[in-house]
């Protein structure tokens, strides 16, 4: 196990009769960019403060470093925490903050203000060491809340949601300092996030969870290519998900019948059968105006609405056997828009391999 | 809100019941005592406003200045265990699981339904020679004199041959006892109006960043919650100050309080002039407290919360 910087063993919190986190096990690997997705009252933020110290496990496990937390308090751990609220102490000053954490564990006090403003270096905050936290932007605190749990020379930084408070610009510029940051530092970070494009754009590996369970934990490629559950696919970007009946073909082979459009080959799926979900992802239909050729499966459909997102157009369309789709179009040249409107008929074509067969 | 300067007539109407009130039943006594505080008695009835400075010049004489100073260290007293006992209890009322919080706030409002005498006088009969701390400790005294007696041990009379109350009513102890207990919720409720707003991932954040709790309570809950320590204060020391009922009724004849002083002045001595530069005395050094508060407030900039 000493492959895990933090390993998370049979791990359920119980708020009274509220089961949040429920039996959850896994590790955390070394150097990694962790991040904790799922929709609120998943158990993400729960989990995070279990591993801060902040609330403890009705039951299971967590080994930080191979030291078993339980009976440790918060502040003998060697983790820290960017809350939510940045929780930046509005009666003292930037590097009295950065500070904070050094002075009360006895560090002596030059040894204090050069770490310090080294960290704020770090941050790119050296220039407002001095003022109050209420003279700081949102970004700005932020960076100092990041400032005084780096200060500390933490194994593993935890982060509760550090950009929802943020405006999208800025969201998206800290997400790659943040991803920087993690590669200069070379320590965990371990983030819990609702925001799937925040967990995909930044971690090595994603934990989906859902109801108190992990549901998938994978790389952002793997989560979005090859979800494992019908939840997964649907929470991380955009998909049709139409229902079938899979049975068993020549080899790994499965056939499935879908109502409306018709049978056909689905490989690589691991001996699923019986009543089954077939994802699509959008970006993988095709739209033609004359029927495809070929062997991909086609089906003919009407545009019932367009979405325009400037760099691409979301087509909702509906089959004529009644199935909606979507499909995301590219808008990858300026006179592009003339070609589709409301109403129009249109074939829908993918590659029976860019489907994916989800049990359940 | 700018409408009141278009509709001028609404505003002034709705401002006139306050404004009358506040100007004849506080504004104009307030003004006469003034006013009498520069005066003579000439007889049993009569003031002649002389605008002498006599007055002042006697309320600074020694004996004066002593209740004064007597008065301040009882207030200071009572004010520091106020704070002492009502910090610990807002502190628990606000992190009482949500539905204990309005009775544990109605147990602390509870005495304010009950008449300020009625009160004290309770508290004569709890705490006088007969009263119930005295019989406690006489139980106590008899359970254990019984004890000793069984061991064999009377005859060293360690306790004492007999039991001797507790003398706790009638001197400073129980003027400052009662003090703390007539203002106590002055005390809690700002503290926990404070506490109960503080964001408690600042009480986190500290624990995080390797604080114990006592240096979490130091370094952040006590600076964060100053504005309601302050308030709290003030709204204890400055009514303790000037309080006359409990240290009438409970402080013998030598727990005087510069409220019991003026009353005297007023009634007993009927030397109305004294009485009332006497009590404007007490009105500018409560002005010259809150004056330093402001001065020591304002110095700590950027401390909006």
């Amino acid at each position: 196990m000493s492959e895990a910087i933090i390993s998370i063993q049979n791990v359920t919190k119980r708020f009274g009769s509220v089961v949040a986190v429920d039996d959850v096990s896994f590790d955390i690997r070394p150097n990694e960019f962790f991040a904790l997705l799922g929709p609120s009252g998943c158990g993400k933020t729960t989990l995070l403060r279990m591993i801060s110290g902040l609330e403890i496990p009705s039951d299971g496990t967590i080994l930080i470093d191979g030291m078993d937390t339980d009976g440790v308090p918060p502040n003998r751990r060697p983790v820290n925490m960017v809350f939510q609220s940045y929780a930046v102490f509005p009666h003292m000053t930037v590097l009295d903050n950065v500070g904070y954490g050094l002075k009360v564990v006895g560090t002596p006090k030059p040894e204090i203000e050069q770490r310090a403003r080294e960290a704020l270096e770090m941050v790119q905050l050296a220039e407002l060491a001095e003022r109050m936290p209420d003279q700081l932007s949102g970004g700005q605190r932020q960076r100092v809340a990041l400032a005084r749990a780096l200060v500390k020379r933490p194994k593993v930084l935890l982060l509760d949601e550090p950009l929802s408070a943020l405006d999208a610009k800025l969201r998206e510029q800290m997400r790659l300092e943040l991803a920087k940051l993690q590669e200069s530092v070379g320590i965990t970070f371990i983030i819990v996030t609702h925001d799937q494009d925040e967990a995909l754009s930044m971690a090595d590996r994603i934990a989906v969870m859902d109801g108190g369970r992990v549901s998938q934990i994978a790389t952002p490629e793997e989560l979005y290519e090859s979800p494992k559950t019908r939840f997964v696919a649907d929470f991380i970007g955009k998909v049709n998900l139409l229902d079938g009946e899979a049975s068993r073909g020549r080899g790994n082979a499965v056939t499935v019948a879908v109502d409306g459009i018709g049978a056909f080959n689905v490989e690589d799926a691991e001996g699923v059968e019986g009543q089954v979900s077939l994802a699509i992802r959008p970006e993988k239909l095709k739209l033609s105006a004359k029927k495809p050729t070929g062997k991909d499966v086609k089906v003919q459909g009407k545009v019932v609405d367009l979405a325009y997102y400037g760099n691409a157009s979301h087509v909702f369309l509906e089959t004529t056997s009644g199935i909606s789709l979507t499909a995301n179009v590219q808008n990858d040249t300026r006179d592009f828009d003339d070609t589709l409107a409301v109403g129009d008929t249109t074939w829908v074509s993918w590659r029976a391999t860019d489907a994916l067969l989800l049990g359940g | 809100m700018e409408s009141w300067k278009t509709n001028r007539a609404v505003f002034w109407v709705l401002s006139l019941p306050g404004s009358f009130w506040l100007g004849f039943f506080f504004l104009t006594p307030l003004a006469l005592i003034w006013i009498l505080s520069f005066g003579e008695k000439t007889g049993i009835i009569t003031i002649d406003i002389t605008w002498t400075l006599e007055n002042y010049i006697r309320a600074l004489e020694p004996v004066y200045l002593e209740v004064v100073w007597k008065s301040i260290w009882i207030s200071v007293l009572a004010t520091v265990l106020c704070l002492a006992l009502a910090y610990p209890m807002a502190f628990a009322i606000s992190f009482a699981p949500g539905r204990w919080k309005p009775l544990l706030l109605m147990a602390v409002m509870l005495p304010f339904w009950i008449n300020l005498l009625i009160r004290t006088y309770a508290l004569i009969a709890v705490l006088r020679t007969r009263g119930y701390v005295n019989f406690t400790l006489e139980w106590f005294w008899e359970k254990a004199d019984a004890v000793l007696t069984f061991i064999g041990l009377e005859q060293l009379e360690l306790i004492g041959a007999r039991f001797e109350p507790l003398p706790i009513l009638y001197n400073n102890f129980a003027v400052i006892f009662g003090l703390v207990y007539v203002f106590m919720p002055f005390m809690v409720l700002p503290l926990y109006a404070n506490i109960e707003k503080l964001d408690k991932s600042f009480l986190e954040a500290s624990l995080d960043l390797g604080a114990g709790h006592w240096r979490t309570l130091r370094s952040v809950v006590v600076p964060l919650t100053m504005p309601g320590i302050v308030s709290g204060i003030i709204l204890v020391f400055i009514p303790c100050l000037g309080s006359f009922l409990t240290p009438d009724l409970l402080g013998g004849t030598n727990a005087q309080m510069i409220g019991n002083v003026i009353e005297r002045q007023f009634k007993a001595a009927n030397d109305w002039p004294f009485g009332s530069a006497l009590s404007f005395l007490l009105m500018y050094a409560t002005f010259g407290a809150l004056a330093i508060r402001s001065v020591l407030s304002g110095r700590q900039s950027g401390m909006e919360i």
